[in-house]
């Protein structure tokens, strides 16, 4: 049996929220370029000017993109083969946020009762999720996530009646009413199905994937083209200034759901589309 | 495109009268910054009578919680943070002669009708462009609230930061205005 010694994982835990923080993967940047190149609106093109700028800033002198480093959202996936030693798995993890946040001078912004309100100093908890899957391998996915987004975020229970049409409404109606809050061109996470929890999560996890790729199912990618292309006729565009650029991209997962439901969640996220994923 | 306006706080009504929704400013001088826990404070002062802390008239507030600042470093990243948090607090600090506000996001009615009232202007900054903005701050020194920490008011010096006007005193809207030109309508 393979075996892992926590404290790796602490250290890469470590890594992953610096890097995030620090440097966005290619697949934002291309999306960044292409949105600079579609934009219409000349205040939206100097905007888009301004990210790309901001990202080479960020990566050269190692300073966050955003001051709002986030919390940390953290995926696991264990394979159920491997054998971890060295004490607790979601502690060697809050060690590595607790690690990487301090090393890299990013903003602590959890507070530890939500009714109290008072400063945890160290950025964590991370919100885990966990997965346990076949193999021996263990995978580690950091998303900080910034309040400016997350707070526009929504989730509705639909009637199975409104079907589609009533799905495509309420995205369409979320980003709508979000307007320049949560720092357009966003990237859309949609979770459609399942209950609650499982469509609110869905939606969290489709902004894992790069930017743009497809949902391999095509009439779901179909779908997600089709939002997009309603989505940027709203005007919102970039940082809500006006313009034809207001989603990156629409990422759509769906799962089966009880015959009486429709979950639906939206989970915006700003441009600064931060991840990092390491495999152990 | 126009060239952005220069602008040097404190800010007069004068110039303000001059400044339009749409219009791309270029701020350098002294920015006060204050977020939440601030502003809660500066308006539990005012409404026990007592002074603040720090003027406010003619100045300009820039909504923003920066990063710690990394060694040999003046600030982190430091963009603009949700203005609409500050809502409930701003009519009173307007009253109190604040000129502008530099955020992201909307404002809400009350909010867009003292910026008539008092004469004043809502500014946007390019959110999470923090990396990019830490290139414009020369100087930050804190000058309320240091329990805080890095949601103390600090003064921050600028030079160059780049912002665009969304609400004026006329009741321009570029988040209303921008949209309708753009908007795609079946
Ligand atoms: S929404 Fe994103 S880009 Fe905007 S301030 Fe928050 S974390 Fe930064």
């Amino acid at each position: 049996m393979r075996t892992l010694d926590c404290q790796i994982v602490t250290e890469v835990t470590s890594r992953l929220c610096r890097e995030a923080n620090f440097v966005l993967e290619p697949d934002v940047i291309s999306a960044l370029g292409k949105a600079r190149d579609d934009e219409i609106s000349t205040t939206g093109k100097d905007i888009l000017e301004k990210l790309h700028e901001n990202a080479a800033i960020a990566a050269r002198d190692r300073i966050p993109i955003c001051q709002d480093t986030g919390i940390a959202v953290v995926f696991v996936e264990v394979g159920q083969e491997l054998r971890l030693t060295g004490g607790s798995l979601e502690e060697a993890i809050t060690a590595g946020v607790r690690d990487g946040y301090a090393r890299g001078f990013l903003r602590k912004s959890v507070v530890g009762d939500p009714l109290v309100r008072k400063n945890t100093g160290d950025n964590t908890p991370p919100v885990i999720h966990w997965r346990l899957v076949p193999g021996d391998r263990l995978k580690i996915s950091v998303l900080p996530k910034g309040a400016g987004s997350e707070n526009m975020s929504a989730l509705k229970m639909l009637k199975p009646a409104e079907g589609l049409e009533g799905a495509k409404q309420f995205i369409l109606d979320t980003v709508s009413a979000a307007g320049p809050n949560p720092c357009p061109p966003l990237v859309v996470g949609v979770g459609i199905g399942g209950t609650m929890e499982k469509a609110a999560l869905l939606a969290k996890e489709a902004l894992l994937r790069p930017v743009g790729a497809k949902n391999p199912d095509p009439e779901l990618a179909a779908l997600e083209d089709a939002l997009v292309a309603s989505i940027n006729q709203l005007g919102i565009g970039p940082m809500g200034l006006g313009g034809r650029v207001t989603a990156l991209a629409v990422h759509v997962l769906v799962f089966p759901t009880h015959i009486a439901s429709l979950p639906v969640a939206v989970n915006l996220n700003c441009h600064a589309v931060r991840h990092k994923t390491a495999v152990l | 495109m126009l060239e952005p306006v220069r602008i040097t706080p404190p800010l007069t009504g004068e110039a303000v009268s001059g400044l339009r929704a749409g219009m791309r400013v270029l701020i350098s001088g002294k920015l006060l910054t204050a977020r939440d826990a601030a502003h809660k404070k500066m308006v539990a002062l005012l409404e026990k009578g007592e002074e603040l802390p720090v003027s406010l008239t003619d100045q300009i507030i820039y909504y923003v919680g920066p990063s710690p600042a990394p060694p040999g470093r003046v600030i982190g990243a430091c963009g603009p943070t949700t203005s609409g948090r500050m809502d409930v607090y701003t009519p009173a600090l307007l009253a109190q002669g604040l000129r502008g506000m530099i955020g992201k996001g909307f404002r809400s009615p009350e909010v867009l009708q003292a910026l008539q009232a008092h004469h004043a202007v809502y500014f946007g900054a390019v959110g999470g462009a923090g990396a990019l903005l830490s290139k414009c701050v020369q100087s930050a020194r804190v000058v309320a609230y240091p329990e805080l920490g890095p949601e103390a008011v600090y003064e921050l010096t600028v030079s160059d930061f780049p912002a665009v006007v969304i609400n004026d005193i006329y009741g321009g809207d570029l988040y209303r205005d921008g949209r309708r030109q753009y908007a795609v309508h079946k």
